[in-house]
């Protein structure tokens, strides 16, 4: 049904990384040891780059696919699989270094929220430059201006800096603006993660509503999977830069989770920044003999083993580890100062029900940045097999084992 | 529908439709610098009057009351700086504002598209308020001088075409250049510190030896300053001559070298940036 508005032919993106490339300001000394360098360079040819290891960097190969008008697309895959790069393609943020793309009307992108506000200016005059950011016409948020106020429930803040905001009502604002957006295509990046639970359901009701009732076509990226299946009819599964699999959502996320099990007890990540004060250097799975182990007895000890790799200690980094279940809902969450290279989290046995479980690790400097994330690694199960509910068979008894008594 | 063909290395068939499409955003991202650069500032939109008036003040008395320097046909001094002043001012603003909005918009070229041409030339269009303030300025000084206005000044907007070009031109090379080399923002405030010294703003261009004119010239301030003097006190040295035209052939230059240039690097700022 429908005409083609995407047609992807064999996409590819690729990434140069200069291991000795520094990010953010530089050095005089180092910017004049760069200029030389390119002077060199260009005098030279491409003969003079061995001092800087380069590496290059397929972020995605090889994709091809069609969206029809019309269609809501899931798009999953673990981290770096390509997704982020592959809605940067399509929103025309960056080019694609083989391939070719074709769309057909407006794209308009959503990879974070409140791209553009600024927080010296009020909430409504940030609508107008958000919306004129994200590509309305002046005249169109003045038609919804009222319709995005009230969708955003910020009516008495209208003309308060947005400096001054809670982070909830600045979520709010910003996503009021971004749902009134009327693209053909919409491009969506994780960002439903932000915000409250109710408020990420209104926003998914209104997605669905413009797709619904508009005809129009939706990407999105989440590790929300149910948000995924809630709003998708479609889905493209994406593994290391390439397409894995396409068809309905419900095959896909069935192909995505039965394929995320038993395969990665170790996380490395695929390329790890020299930069980085404070990175993941591996995360494993093992068990109380520190064998790498990805299944477990509910009566067993579970350890998760952080290799860090600390570079600069300048900060009160910290661990943020939480564990999640097979449909990406978070269990529970653990947090440590970073001290040392390695530590180890021990989940206490008669905990965790039977079940798919992986992890979300981050480290960051609370409420100030987040320097390196781990999302959704290492898989592992738990067993249940004779614990006191085990004879229920496979009745669903909850997420944990309670921690309760009979009084009688 | 519109149907959009992405390749790699190709460039954007509809780009400067593009362009007028999205005039909107260059109004708003201006807009947006406006309201947000005198926040929180105390005298607020009166630094815009006087920030000029104080160049202009210190001019004045470095090289009239100290050097001792007049103008060649008796018009007041403040008039003769003032007239200079304008253009180098506007374009010394633009350049820098210019240079470093690329940066300064990180997140919304690694988060949304839209031509990247229209954050330069939004930060240009941001110092052309500070122009218009200056001209009303202008004509308080005239007022105040008694000097009355001729049919020459008829003639300004043709020389503030030429300097807008001038700082869109040298704008958009470095601001695109910036992106991969932070070098320029060292080199940005250099080049604006002394071109006030090398652009005929304090001092009459007949200062300069007539031999070095050419050479002096390919400084493109100085045949615009010579316009502004020309229109505004009808005092001028090069105009229409020889050191006048190589001027406009830079600006000319540099327009088209700084076009090319944002146009080669802007569909990798993403991944430079």
């Amino acid at each position: 049904m429908g005409n083609n508005v995407i047609k992807a032919e064999n996409l590819g993106k690729k990434y140069q990384i200069f291991h000795q490339k520094k990010q953010g300001a530089n050095t005089l000394g180092e910017t004049v040891a760069k200029n030389i360098k390119s002077v060199g360079k260009r005098v030279l040819g491409r003969a003079s780059t061995s001092n800087f290891t380069k590496e290059e960097f397929w972020a995605l190969q090889d994709l091809s696919f069609d969206v029809n008008e019309g269609d809501t697309v899931g798009i999953v895959g673990k981290n770096g699989a390509g997704k982020s790069t592959l809605l940067k393609i399509i929103s025309r943020i960056t080019e694609p270094s083989t391939g070719r793309l074709e769309l057909s009307g407006r794209v308009a992108s959503l990879l974070e929220v409140g791209t553009g506000f600024h927080t010296e200016l009020t909430g409504r005059e940030n609508i107008y430059l958000n919306g004129a950011i994200l590509g309305m016409s002046q005249f169109e948020i003045k038609q919804k201006f009222d319709e995005i106020v009230d969708f955003s429930g910020v009516e008495q803040f209208l003309d308060t800096p947005v400096k001054r905001y809670s982070s909830g009502m600045f979520v709010r604002l910003a996503f009021a603006v971004a749902a009134h957006l009327e693209p053909d295509i919409l491009v969506v990046d994780e960002v439903l993660a932000v915000g409250d639970a109710e408020f990420q359901k209104k926003c998914l009701g209104k997605m669905d509503d413009i797709t619904r009732k508009d005809g129009r076509t939706i990407l999105f990226v989440s590790h929300h999977l149910p948000s995924i299946m809630q709003l998708c009819k479609k889905g493209i599964y994406l593994e290391k830069g390439r397409l894995r699999s396409s068809g309905p959502i419900d095959d896909i996320v069935e192909d995505y989770l039965s394929n995320g099990v038993n395969v990665d007890t170790v996380f490395e990540p695929l390329h790890k920044d020299n930069q980085l004060a404070v990175g993941f250097e591996r995360i494993e799975i093992v068990d109380q003999e520190d064998k790498p182990t990805a299944e477990f007895y509910y009566k067993d000890k579970i350890r998760l083993k952080f290799h860090l790799a600390i570079r600069q200690v300048k900060h009160p980094y910290s661990l943020f580890v939480m564990i999640l279940d097979s449909f990406k809902r978070r269990v529970f969450a653990a947090e440590t100062a970073v001290l040392k290279s390695e530590t180890i989290l021990e989940i206490a046995d008669h905990f965790l029900i039977r079940g798919n479980y992986s992890i979300h690790a981050f480290i960051h400097i609370p409420q100030v940045i987040q320097i390196d994330v781990a999302e959704d690694v290492c898989q592992f199960s738990v067993l249940d097999s004779g614990s006191e509910f085990s004879r229920n068979g496979n009745y669903d008894y909850g997420v944990v084992f309670g921690k309760y008594e009979w009084i009688n | 529908m519109n149907r959009i063909i992405i390749e790699p290395g190709k460039t954007e068939k509809n780009y400067w439709l593009d362009i007028w499409r999205f005039r909107e955003l260059l109004f708003i991202l201006s807009w947006r610098d406006i309201k947000v650069r005198y926040r929180q500032t105390k005298l607020g939109i009166a630094w815009a009057i006087l920030r000029p008036m104080l160049t202009m003040g210190i001019l004045l008395l470095v090289f009239n009351r100290f050097v001792g320097l007049n103008t060649p046909n008796g018009q007041p001094y403040a008039i003769f700086v003032f007239a200079a002043q304008l253009p180098w001012m506007f374009f010394a603003t633009a350049l820098s504002d210019a240079s470093n909005s690329i940066i300064a918009n990180e997140r919304l070229i690694t988060k949304v598209y839209f031509p990247r041409i229209i954050i330069p030339l939004s930060s240009v269009a941001t110092s052309l308020v500070d122009f218009l303030i200056s001209m009303f300025l202008l004509f308080g000084l005239l007022a105040y001088y008694g000097v009355e206005p001729t049919w020459r000044l008829l003639m300004l907007p043709v020389f503030f075409l030429l300097v807008l070009l001038a700082a869109m031109g040298a704008g958009l090379f470095v601001a695109a250049l910036n992106v991969q080399y932070r070098d320029f923002r060292y080199i940005v405030p250099f080049i604006v510190q002394f071109g006030l010294y090398l652009s005929p703003v304090g001092y009459s261009i007949s200062r300069v030896p007539e031999a070095w004119r050419p050479l002096f010239s390919l400084n493109p301030i100085v045949g615009i300053i010579d316009g502004f003097r020309w229109a505004i006190t009808g005092e001028s040295v090069i105009l229409m001559q020889l050191p006048f035209w190589i001027s406009i052939g830079v600006i000319v230059c540099f327009l088209f070298l700084g076009v090319y240039q944002f146009r080669r690097m802007e569909r990798s700022f993403a991944d430079l940036i």
